[in-house]
C-alpha cells in the first residue's frame, strides 16, 4: 500500500534515485584488483583495528573493506533507505540518517578515524561536520570530486557550460552535490578551520596523479587533523 | 495490534500446529513494593534448543499480544501475531533459532493477571491485583528463561511494548543477552501516549458494567473496552493507510443516512475490531497493561537514558527500527534511544523504514524486516560462535 502522489514524485525523480546504479556518486578510477584508488588509500591509510565512522556510508563497500582487511570496528551513517540495506546486507552497522544531525551524542575522542567519502559536497553544514568530526575522532578523512580538474575548466571556459564529467556526472538540475568546491579552495579551508593535512592523494581519470592536482586530479582525498599551532 | 494483520501477511505458517504450554513460580516481587504470588506464566516455544544452549531468542509481545507468536492452535484459522517473521527460513529463523515467546504478567492470556484466582480471597483479582511495570514483566520473563535453562539469549526481540521490553532486557541482565531488537517503540511514554491510554482507561472505567473491576460473574464492560480498542486501533493506523484503506467509502449504502447509524465503512471497521477485541481481551488487563506503558521511562533509577546503557557490555548489539508513519511511536522516539545507545560507543543499526502502514507496520512490513532481522542475527550468531 503506498499513499497517492509518491508514483508521480517518483516519475519526476527525487535525486536520490537519479542517481546513476554504479560507480555513485561519481566514477573514480580503479586499480588493478578493481579496488577504487581512493578506497585503497584510505584502506592503506587506516591502522588496523581502529575504531571508524563512515559518514555517508553508501552501500558499505568501504566499511566492509576496512573491517576485512583492517579489521576496523566500524559503524556507518546513511541517508537512503535502499543503501542501508545493502550495508546491513553486508553484515556492517548502520544509522540510517542525515550526518546534518550532527555528532553531539558522541563524546570526544570516541573514534579513531571519521570518514567523509564523496559525502562533504552534499552536506549542509560543511565546517560543522568537519569540525564534530575531529571533535570525536583523532584523524578525519575527506574525499571529493575537484571542480578545478581541467576537463571540468574547459567545460565552462570554451562551452560556457556547467561541467558534466564522469567525475561530476551531473547535470544542474539533478546534482546533488550543493557545494562545488576545487582542491585550492579545500585547502583553503582547512586552514581556515585549523586543520592540517597529515597526508594527501589525489586521482585523475584512470591513475594516481602526483603533480598539478588542482589541474590534473579529477578526485582529492585528505587526511586531515587538529592542527596543534592554531 | 491490528487485527488485519492477516490479509497481507496470510502465506502459509510453516510452523504448524503449537500449544500454548504454562510454567508455575512461587512469588515474583514487584517494583511497587508487592509481590505476586503464586504465579503462572504462559509461553509457546518454535524451533529447538541447540546442544549448547545457545540460539535461544526471546519474543516480546506488544499490548493486546499474547504467548502464541506463530503457528496455529489446533482449530484456528489465524496464526500467531507474528507469524509473518517466525518459522523456517523467516526472519527468526526457526531452523536455526529456538524462539520463546510468553504473555506478560498482568495479562489475559494464560499468565496470570487481574481476572486470575487470587489465593488469599478465592475470588478473582480484579483491581486487588497489584499494579505491575514493564520491569516487573521482564523479570517474570528472566524466570520463565531460567526455568527452560536458558543461560544466554542470543537475542531479546519485539515491537512496540515489546521493543520496551527489550529495552529494559538489556538494561536489567546486560550480562545474559547477546543482542537486542527493538522495533516501532520508545524509551518513555510521551505525553501523547499517556493522553490516548488515558482515554481508552476512562472508556472502561466509565462503563456501567465496569462495577469497580468486579464484573467477571456478571456482564463484562464491553462496550468501554471496545471504544477503548477503537482508540487504540486509530493510532496503530496511519492517516494514508486509512485513506487507503476506507476513503470515504460509505457502509452499505449510496448516501448519507441523515441519522447516527453507520455511515462511513471506517465506522464499521472501528466498531467491528471494538467488538472482536472484547471475545478475546480482558477490560482489567487493559487497564493493567496501559499503565506499565505509561509508567515506562528506561532511565528510571538508572539517572539519564544515556547512563541507563551504561553496564551493556561493549559486545552488545542493537537493531533499532521505526516506520515513516508511524505517529504512535514517531521515529524520533527511536533515535533518541539509538544516540543514547552510540553515545556509550555500543553498536547499533538503526533504521526508518519507509511505510504507509502507521504503528502495525512491525507487523505487517515483513519484506524490510525480515531482510534487516536476518542479516543482524547472522552477524550476532557468527561473533557468538553459535552452533545450529
Amino acid at each position: 500500500m503506498r499513499r497517492p502522489g509518491r508514483e508521480l514524485r517518483e516519475l519526476l525523480g527525487n535525486p536520490e534515485q537519479s542517481r546513476p546504479a554504479e560507480g555513485l556518486p561519481s566514477r573514480i578510477a580503479r586499480d588493478p584488483a578493481g579496488v577504487r584508488y581512493d578506497h585503497h588509500f584510505i584502506v592503506d591509510t587506516i591502522e588496523e583495528g581502529s575504531r571508524v565512522l563512515d559518514l555517508g556510508c553508501g552501500r558499505g563497500v568501504l566499511l566492509r573493506l576496512l573491517v576485512d582487511r583492517k579489521n576496523v570496528r566500524g559503524t556507518g551513517v546513511e541517508i537512503s533507505e535502499e543503501k542501508v540495506y545493502e550495508a546491513v546486507g553486508k553484515g556492517l552497522s548502520v544509522y540510517h540518517g542525515d550526518i546534518d544531525e550532527g555528532l553531539s551524542y558522541y563524546p570526544d575522542g570516541m573514534f579513531d578515524y571519521v570518514i567523509l567519502s564523496q559525502t562533504l559536497q552534499e552536506a549542509r553544514a560543511t565546517a560543522l561536520v568537519m569540525c564534530e568530526a575531529l571533535r570525536v575522532a583523532k584523524h578525519l578523512v575527506v574525499s571529493f570530486p575537484n571542480f578545478g580538474h581541467w576537463r571540468a575548466r574547459s567545460q565552462l571556459l570554451l562551452r560556457g557550460r556547467a561541467p558534466v564529467t564522469p567525475a561530476l556526472p551531473y547535470e544542474w538540475y539533478e546534482t546533488p552535490n550543493i557545494h562545488s568546491l576545487t582542491i585550492a579552495d579545500f585547502r583553503l579551508f582547512i586552514a581556515n578551520l585549523g586543520m592540517k593535512a597529515e597526508r594527501s592523494f589525489y586521482i585523475g581519470r584512470r591513475s594516481p596523479v602526483g603533480f598539478w592536482p588542482n589541474l590534473m586530479a579529477e578526485h582529492g582525498v585528505y587526511v586531515l587533523t587538529r592542527d596543534s599551532v592554531k | 495490534m491490528s487485527d488485519y494483520s492477516t490479509e497481507s501477511g496470510s502465506a502459509a505458517s510453516l510452523v504448524g500446529l503449537v500449544e500454548t504450554q504454562y510454567a508455575e513460580f512461587d512469588a515474583l516481587p514487584l517494583d511497587s513494593g508487592l509481590e505476586l504470588a503464586p504465579l503462572k506464566i504462559a509461553y509457546e516455544t518454535y524451533g529447538s534448543l541447540n546442544d549448547d544452549r545457545s540460539n535461544a531468542i526471546l519474543l516480546l509481545h506488544a499490548l493486546s499480544g499474547d504467548a502464541h507468536a506463530a503457528g496455529y492452535h489446533e482449530g484456528d484459522d489465524r496464526p500467531g501475531w507474528w507469524d509473518i517473521m517466525v518459522g523456517p527460513g523467516k526472519a527468526f529463523d526457526t531452523d536455526r533459532y529456538y524462539l520463546v515467546c510468553s504473555n506478560v504478567i498482568g495479562g489475559c492470556r494464560g499468565t496470570t493477571g487481574p481476572a486470575s484466582l487470587d489465593p488469599k480471597t478465592g475470588q478473582r483479582y480484579g483491581m486487588r491485583f497489584p499494579v505491575v511495570t514493564v520491569p516487573d514483566m521482564v523479570r517474570a520473563q528472566k524466570m520463565l528463561v531460567d526455568h527452560l535453562g536458558i543461560r544466554r539469549l542470543l537475542a531479546v526481540a519485539g515491537g512496540s511494548m515489546g521493543g520496551m521490553q527489550a529495552l529494559e532486557w538489556v538494561t536489567a541482565y546486560p550480562e545474559v543477552v547477546d543482542s537486542c531488537i527493538s522495533i516501532a517503540t520508545t524509551h518513555r511514554h510521551s505525553p501523547q501516549q499517556i493522553a490516548f491510554n488515558e482515554v481508552g482507561r476512562q472508556a472502561i472505567l466509565r462503563d456501567p458494567n465496569w462495577c469497580g473491576g468486579d464484573y467477571y460473574d456478571r456482564t463484562a464492560p464491553d462496550a468501554g473496552l471496545a471504544v477503548a480498542r477503537m482508540i487504540g486501533h486509530i493510532t496503530y493506523l496511519s492517516d494514508g493507510s486509512m485513506h487507503e484503506k476506507f476513503g470515504r467509502r460509505l457502509r452499505d449504502k449510496e448516501v448519507y443516512g441523515f441519522d447516527f447509524t453507520m455511515d462511513f465503512e471506517v465506522e464499521s471497521y472501528l466498531k467491528h475490531q471494538g467488538e472482536v477485541f472484547t471475545q478475546r481481551f480482558d477490560a482489567n488487563t487493559y487497564l493493567y497493561i496501559t499503565k506499565a506503558l505509561d509508567y515506562f521511562d528506561l532511565a528510571n533509577g538508572r539517572g539519564t537514558l544515556v547512563e541507563a546503557f551504561r553496564e551493556v557490555p561493549p559486545e552488545m548489539r542493537f537493531l533499532v527500527i521505526a516506520f515513516s508513519s508511524d505517529w504512535l511511536y514517531p521515529p524520533y522516539q527511536s533515535k533518541e534511544i539509538v544516540r543514547a545507545i552510540k553515545g556509550n560507543g555500543l553498536d547499533c543499526t538503526y533504521l526508518e523504514i519507509r511505510s504507509d502502514f502507521g504503528h502495525d507496520a512491525f507487523l505487517l512490513e515483513a519484506q524490510q524486516q525480515t531482510h534487516l532481522i536476518t542479516h543482524f542475527l547472522e552477524v550476532t550468531a557468527h561473533r557468538r560462535g553459535v552452533g545450529v
